[in-house]
């Protein structure tokens, strides 16, 4: 297995990786004697062709040549039809989810990733999954077109709102693989980047007992940070002033905030609640009603150490 | 003749009126220019933006927000007001009459609507601008562009209006083409241009309606809430993206086909030499028009289309790239035992010849179906487009630009000065781009704001090469304005050239010729003539 990948790709870590680098090293290679025969030709014929003295003589009536023309028409032809065959079987085997994979629902949403596991478990941002075991993919979104990208698996699917797309993957090492959105989706779409994570199966079964979350154990202000990021809220909310798709956090709790339409709030544990179950109730003036809810997606212990979390920030 | 006419249609007439509502094609030409080039530098300058803040993932000089706006209206602005009537409504309507021996266009008074359409079009794209702008991308995606709070609405009625401005323009030139066409000049002694200017304005009077009913879609869905596209209306969004393709890939072709007459032209002239595979070179350029219909899936490999149909769309676009790649060697082969001079069309020539070349081979990445899932929607993409579009139709564009510009205006631009100018906008076209393929395959998604420290280098890299291409943009921009004023006469045919264009004077008469032209040789007769360089 390549891991630390080559000039033009990032390390191959699916099955169908090693295969998809084999053709594209192909076309580049193609490429590169194609391009070679054209850049030749263009400077032998410029170095021996090139002007020289004065006299001006008619050149040569050459006006065509069939036998040429044909073979520069039918040698290209063949090994584009090979390379389409080609591409084409591959695409197949991206396309078709093996019987045994297990499903895994993908929601997109501006501007984060959500999983839901066969076990009930849901991760935001972090899709994990154990090695060696086909993971199909169901994928939507909950506003505009996303687009599904790990490079380093060579999967990607457009997430449609209005209906299921789906692809899959298998990961035989365990390892970490970046997640990217590739298709446009407004202020948030370069943040939209999550992991794959590959465990064992041993340490997803683990990971799975204790639900996905992990951190319960912990003060209430440092299991709120934890699920600051765990939970995609440092997506639009930066915790030291930067102002990113929402309002910085830092030392907003317990000050009055201008809301759009006129009117004031205190930042207090009740507009904080109010926010992240109901975004649009209340929007601190200037910002866009963007924000998503998280009803359903936190519980109220997590709720309230988030609340913890976003006091203890100075 | 080898210096300036006493008159010429740059003086038959004066006064900012005789400009704005003139029928001479040549002087429509010439408007059409500065809107175009105005344009491509509104453009440029959004480049350069976009290049300058990508130079680390941190922040440079914008938010994302303002980020979307600018890369949304480099797209757009290059490609409606810009790079699709650049070569046949500015170039093409001032040479086309000349080159097949006419007097005009068959309709000069359609001619001028189509300009004045163009900046109606533009004034609702400023407009759009100064009112919120858009952040759709020139793509114009839905739902994310029904939903989108800026001002797409005037932006797409003003697209929408533009595409009259190109019908007008195709319609004006088809009919010219069949119907003025001096004695003798066959189909088949037509130069090549002609040709390229003929396919084009088939796809431009066929496909661009259909661009504009999905804009008015679009806008009645904003407008009046009548769900089309947006699910949350009851539409479908795909739907949109067959629409949009079924014209914008065609347009792909609006765009290129007749830079690859201008190279035909260029290739053979400064070859001086008989055009290689003339019949070939015309009728690919026909195939490339009708086939390219048939291919606006492949925009669509990942978006949930069928497998069916994704194939299907696969082997098409592997059948449309045959032609092209046939006028490759078509070319090349032009050059073999020819006598080649190196002046600045000539080195566009071949800057073309090898862009071009590496935009149509990396096409057959994104074909091949398995490989373009990976690279859709990467700086794969946006690499492979710049070199078919930017290092196809703008350098063929530039190459026209520098062999008609002593006929335009009946002076010569500095060579040297044009020379040092390639050498920089190709070198820093390279820098700006090649680096985008590795970037691309490496995975990095395109339209990011900010992006991994990893893709750090590379795009750091893409950016000096874009300002290495600005400098040759600023001293092209210099010598050519130069020229207008103090460059040294042309003469009626500084090139040597056997089109009828050069047969008359630089610039020309109001009426193009002062005896109408009788074809007594091919436009391509290297063979037999050896016509004499004015300059």
């Amino acid at each position: 297995m390549d891991t630390t990948g080559s000039l033009f790709l990032p390390p191959g870590s699916s099955t169908i990786s090693s295969e998809f680098d084999a053709l594209f090293y192909f076309l580049v290679y193609a490429s590169i004697v194609f391009l070679g025969i054209v850049v030749f030709s263009i400077v032998l014929f410029s170095l021996r062709y090139r002007k020289r003295g004065v006299e001006e003589t008619p050149t040569p009536g050459i006006s065509h040549s069939t036998k040429l023309e044909i073979t520069w028409s039918i040698v290209p032809t063949i090994l584009v039809m090979i390379v389409f065959v080609w591409g084409f079987r591959i695409y197949m085997k991206m396309n078709v989810v093996p019987r045994d994979a297990m499903e895994i629902k993908v929601t997109g949403q501006k501007w984060f990733w959500t999983f839901d596991y066969p076990e009930g478990a849901n991760t935001l941002n972090e899709l994990v999954v154990p090695a060696g075991k086909p993971v199909k993919l169901l994928m939507s979104s909950r506003d505009v077109i996303h687009s599904f990208f790990v490079p380093d698996f060579r999967i990607k699917m457009d997430v449609l709102p209005n209906r299921y797309t789906v692809t899959w993957f298998e990961a035989p090492e365990i390892g970490e693989h970046n997640l990217f959105c590739t298709e446009f989706c407004g202020k948030g779409h370069s943040e939209m980047i999550g992991r794959v994570r590959v465990v064992s199966e041993r340490e997803y079964a683990e990971w799975l007992e204790t639900s996905g979350a992990g951190g319960e154990e912990l003060p209430p202000d440092q299991y709120g940070a934890a699920l600051f990021v765990a939970k995609a809220c440092n997506t639009c909310h930066s915790v030291e002033g930067k102002r990113l798709v929402g309002p910085a956090l830092n030392g907003v709790f317990g000050k009055p905030v201008m809301l759009t339409g006129g009117g004031e709030a205190t930042v207090d544990e009740n507009y904080v609640r109010e926010s992240i179950l109901e975004p649009q109730a209340s929007i601190v003036a200037g910002y866009e009603p963007v924000m998503p809810t998280y009803q359903g997606i936190l519980k109220d212990r997590q709720i309230d150490a988030l609340i913890a979390y976003i006091k203890s920030l100075k | 003749m080898k210096g300036i006419p006493e008159n010429h249609y740059l003086n038959a007439a004066r006064g900012i009126k005789s400009w704005l509502l003139t029928l001479d094609h040549k002087r429509i030409g010439v408007l059409y220019l500065f809107g175009i080039m105005a344009a491509f530098l509104v453009g440029g300058v959004f480049a350069m933006l976009i290049r300058l803040e990508l130079l680390s993932p941190a922040k440079e000089l914008m938010e994302a927000d303002t980020y979307n706006h600018v890369f949304t209206l480099h797209g757009a602005i290059m490609i409606f007001l810009f790079i699709i009537p650049s070569i046949p409504a500015a170039l093409g309507n001032f040479v086309l009459p000349q080159m097949i021996g006419a007097k005009d266009v068959a309709f000069p008074r359609l001619n001028l609507a189509s300009w004045w359409i163009y900046i109606l079009g533009s004034a609702f794209a400023v407009y759009s601008i100064a009112t919120g702008s858009i952040d759709t991308g020139w793509t114009f995606y839905t739902p994310y562009s029904t939903e989108s709070t800026g001002s797409v609405v005037s932006m797409t009625l003003g697209v929408f209006i533009l595409g009259f401005s190109s019908i007008f323009t195709g319609l004006n030139f088809i009919v010219t083409i069949h119907k003025m066409r001096a004695p003798g000049q066959t189909w088949f002694k037509l130069p090549l241009f002609v040709w390229g200017l003929y396919a084009t304005a088939i796809i431009q009077v066929l496909a661009t309606p259909v661009l504009g009913i999905t804009l008015i879609l679009l806008i009645l869905e904003r407008v009046a809430s009548i769900g089309i596209f947006d699910p949350a209306m009851g539409g479908d969004p795909v739907l949109f993206q067959h629409f949009f393709w079924f014209y914008s890939h065609p347009a792909v072709y609006i765009m290129i086909l007749p830079g690859m007459g201008i190279i035909s032209e260029l290739v053979s002239v400064f070859s001086h030499k008989k055009i290689f595979g003339y019949k070939a070179i015309a009728f690919s350029s026909l195939a490339i028009a009708f086939i390219s219909f048939l291919v606006w899936g492949h925009h669509m490999f990942v978006s949930g289309q069928s497998q069916l149909a994704a194939m299907l769309f696969s082997l098409l676009t592997f059948l449309v790239g045959i032609p092209s790649g046939i006028k490759v060697f078509n070319w090349l082969a032009t050059m073999y035992r020819g006598r080649i001079t190196f002046e600045a069309p000539m080195l566009y020539t071949l800057s073309f010849l090898v862009l071009f070349t590496i935009g149509g081979l990396t096409g057959i990445f994104l074909g091949a179906l398995a490989v373009d899932v990976h690279l859709h929607d990467t700086y794969f993409v946006v690499a492979h487009f710049h070199y078919v579009m930017m290092g196809g139709t703008v350098m063929a564009f530039l190459g026209g630009l520098h062999y008609w510009w002593p006929k335009i205006w009946g002076r010569m631009y500095n060579e040297l000065w044009a020379k040092i100018s390639v050498a920089f906008i190709f070198v820093g076209f390279n820098m700006t781009f090649f680096t985008q393929f590795i970037l691309g395959a490496q995975g990095m998604p395109r339209r990011y704001y900010s992006y991994l420290d990893q893709y750090q280098p590379l795009h750091g890299f893409s950016s000096v090469g874009s300002w290495v291409m600005g400098i040759g943009f600023i001293i092209m921009g210099i010598y050519l304005v130069h020229a207008i004023f103090k460059g040294r006469p042309a003469g009626d045919n500084p090139w040597g050239a056997l089109t009828f264009e050069w047969q008359t004077t630089s610039p020309p008469p109001r009426e193009n010729f002062t005896v109408p032209p009788v074809l007594t040789h091919g436009p391509y007769d290297y063979d037999k003539i050896v016509p004499e360089r004015t300059a």
